[in-house]
């Protein structure tokens, strides 16, 4: 018997999903919500190995793969998108201020 | 449900619950990378070794260094020598460092031969992941290729100093 079934891994995945919306939705600090994504596409992706290795497919880990490259482009203009607005000489990092960017 | 297994799936969620809870920005990062430490040794479970390596090596080491570095870079506006009072303070770096030496020990637990014979599941090693990357899904690595050059230009220029105007 593995060490995980299939039903364990998608209890687990469901929980890390769970927490990372919890977090998108009560934290306001962009960094926050950034990491929060983070891990919400992690658990997307432990989703997705743990189908590849209940049928024995390497589609999964191809998945994996795929979604590893989404989360390094997401991070990389997410984090240019917080350093321009952090750069626009505003102190906070607060989402909800965004609306008060000049053009 | 196995006991180790139970004990990196708890791991991971209670990181990820610190990381959504914490107040300082790089308390955060700390917890988010014992996460992603502890979410690799249940890919490891699963028999997907190569996953597991590319989570430590890519997200666990490049992503984490990205929020490292722009969390620098922010610097929210503290005098130093108070931030430093604060990261040498055992808060700090307690919780983070009692999770990770959990998945340590749990990881030298299993490398060690008295833990008896562990029934894996057949891994599916990285030459049955290439063959069918770059076989059936050669399109969707061409799209990723394209999704990451679009990332870059996107991060270039939002990021880039622009002179005088706003």
């Amino acid at each position: 018997m593995p060490a995980f079934s299939f039903n364990d891994t998608l209890v687990l995945a469901a929980t890390m999903f769970s927490v990372g919306l919890a977090g998108v939705l009560v934290r306001r600090n962009m960094v926050f919500m950034l990491m929060s994504l983070d891990i919400m596409l992690n658990a997307a992706a432990l989703v997705f190995v743990a189908a590849g290795a209940r049928w024995h497919d390497a589609t999964g880990q191809v998945m994996f793969v795929l979604i590893l490259a989404l989360a390094a482009v997401e991070t990389a203009v997410g984090l240019a998108i917080i350093l321009r607005l952090h750069a626009h000489g505003r102190p906070t990092l607060d989402a909800d201020a965004g609306n008060l960017l000049e053009g | 449900m196995h006991a180790l297994a139970l004990l990196a799936a708890g791991i991971t969620v209670m990181g990820a619950i610190m990381v959504i809870t914490r107040r300082v920005a790089v308390h955060a990062v700390l917890y988010l990378v014992v996460t992603l430490l502890a979410l690799s040794v249940v890919l490891v479970m699963l028999g997907a070794s190569f996953a597991a390596m590319l989570e430590v090596i890519i997200y666990a080491g490049a992503i984490m260094v990205l929020f490292i570095f722009v969390i620098m870079m922010l610097n929210l506006g503290q005098p130093d020598s108070q931030r430093e009072k604060e990261w040498l303070r055992p808060r700090a770096w307690l919780g983070p460092g009692v999770l990770a030496a959990i998945v340590c020990m749990e990881l030298l637990y299993c490398a060690s031969p008295l833990s008896g014979p562990a029934r894996l599941p057949v891994p599916i090693t990285a030459h049955d992941v290439g063959l069918s990357l770059f076989g059936r899904y050669v399109l969707m690595v061409e799209l990723v290729s394209f999704l990451l050059l679009a990332g870059l230009v996107t991060a270039f220029h939002i990021g880039r100093h622009r002179e005088g105007g706003h």
